[in-house]
């Protein structure tokens, strides 16, 4: 009983000395490592959502593979290439700005931050460029879809199996199926770049926060847990897109398949 | 630099993975224009995972942390999609078969 008043004490000098240091944990290291497995918590809740959308994807691409094919092949290739190496960079300054708070630069921080910022910005940017592009195709599900420009080219009416028929009931059939199919290819293609381009928003709203943060000194190579579990958010949102990439853009772009 | 600050990532290397991840995209961007047949998407895929990974390793820093908590939820998490796109996949391939 007589050793309650030096806890209490302990505790006053903690919070004194210590201001970030909460006082239910016992060092800042616990404090950090709990905050950092929060987000890695919520990171593995991310994969399976994300993952269920993957799953639909996977299931329609082997059942529908050449409609999904030629549907591919109408996205930009080098404009999403271009996005990919655009999230590399803002990567690249986001673990670079966690460097910079652990050696307590605050100036190269900001300016990190900011590139950052700027970098999710040009994504978003490009993206919208692309949507626009679907959007002048008809490419867009239920809103005046039409997918008669994906089977025009020899290649894509091979691949389609259109220049087989001959009958031009039976052709009409087939126009139809495909025009159901790739608007299914197209409603996964917008759910998932549209829920990443949400993730997009979202980070680039969080790190707005911490680039003010930052600015005001608020992270020292003491405590900067929010900028680091901030920028973990951040590469997860660029895996998406790692697998996005290649998924969704390299279908079948092999010439004369 | 004080111990609560976390491993501090050498510059260069942060760099280096920089520099790797742009040229795995420039490689994935030109192989899948290729004819490989069945494995464009083997290798596209094989890319995207090692990038990933060093994405998850380097920058990510499950590399250095100390919490060995994180590599547990970040196993169970992956292990639980290749289990969800697995069971899936075989349900709905052999649905289709007949």
């Amino acid at each position: 009983m007589s050793d309650s008043p030096p806890v209490a004490e302990h505790v006053e000098h903690t919070e004194h000395d210590r201001p970030e240091l909460r006082h239910h944990f016992a060092d800042e290291v616990q404090q950090r490592n709990a905050a950092s497995l929060g987000m890695w918590w919520f990171l593995g809740t991310e994969i399976m959502f994300f993952g269920g959308m993957f799953c639909a994807y996977l299931i329609y691409r082997i059942k529908y593979f050449p409609e999904f094919a030629v549907a591919s092949r109408s996205l930009d290739l080098k404009v999403g290439a271009l996005n990919t190496a655009v999230l590399i960079c803002s990567s690249l300054t986001v673990a670079q700005a966690v460097r910079a708070a652990q050696m307590g630069k605050r100036m190269l921080q900001v300016k990190l931050l900011l590139a950052t910022l700027f970098f999710g910005l040009v994504f978003l940017g490009v993206k919208a460029y692309e949507w626009d592009m679907k959007y002048q195709e008809h490419h867009i599900p239920t809103f005046d879809f039409n997918a008669k420009n994906l089977m025009q080219t020899p290649q894509d009416r091979h691949l389609l199996g259109l220049d087989k028929i001959s009958d031009p009931v039976e052709l009409r059939r087939k126009e139809a199926e495909i025009q159901q199919r790739s608007q299914i290819f197209f409603s996964l293609y917008f759910a998932l770049t549209g829920m990443h381009a949400i993730h997009m928003i979202v980070g680039v709203a969080i790190f707005s926060v911490i680039t003010w943060m930052a600015w005001k000194g608020r992270f020292t190579p003491e405590y900067h847990t929010p900028l680091e579990i901030a920028g973990l958010y951040w590469h997860f949102v660029d895996i998406v897109w790692i697998y996005l990439f290649p998924l969704l853009y390299l279908i079948d772009r092999r010439p004369g398949a | 630099m004080s111990e609560h600050s976390g491993h501090i990532v050498p510059s260069k290397l942060n760099w280096l993975i920089w520099a790797i991840l742009m040229v795995a995209t420039y490689v994935t961007y030109r192989v899948a224009q290729i004819d490989l047949g069945l494995f464009n998407t083997v290798v596209a895929l094989v890319i995207a995972t090692c990038k990933a990974s060093i994405v998850v390793l380097i920058f990510m820093q499950v590399k250095y942390t100390s919490e060995k908590m994180t590599k547990a939820v970040l196993i169970f998490a992956v292990a639980w999609l290749i289990l969800l796109l697995f069971l899936s996949l075989t349900d709905y391939s052999s649905r289709f078969a007949g």
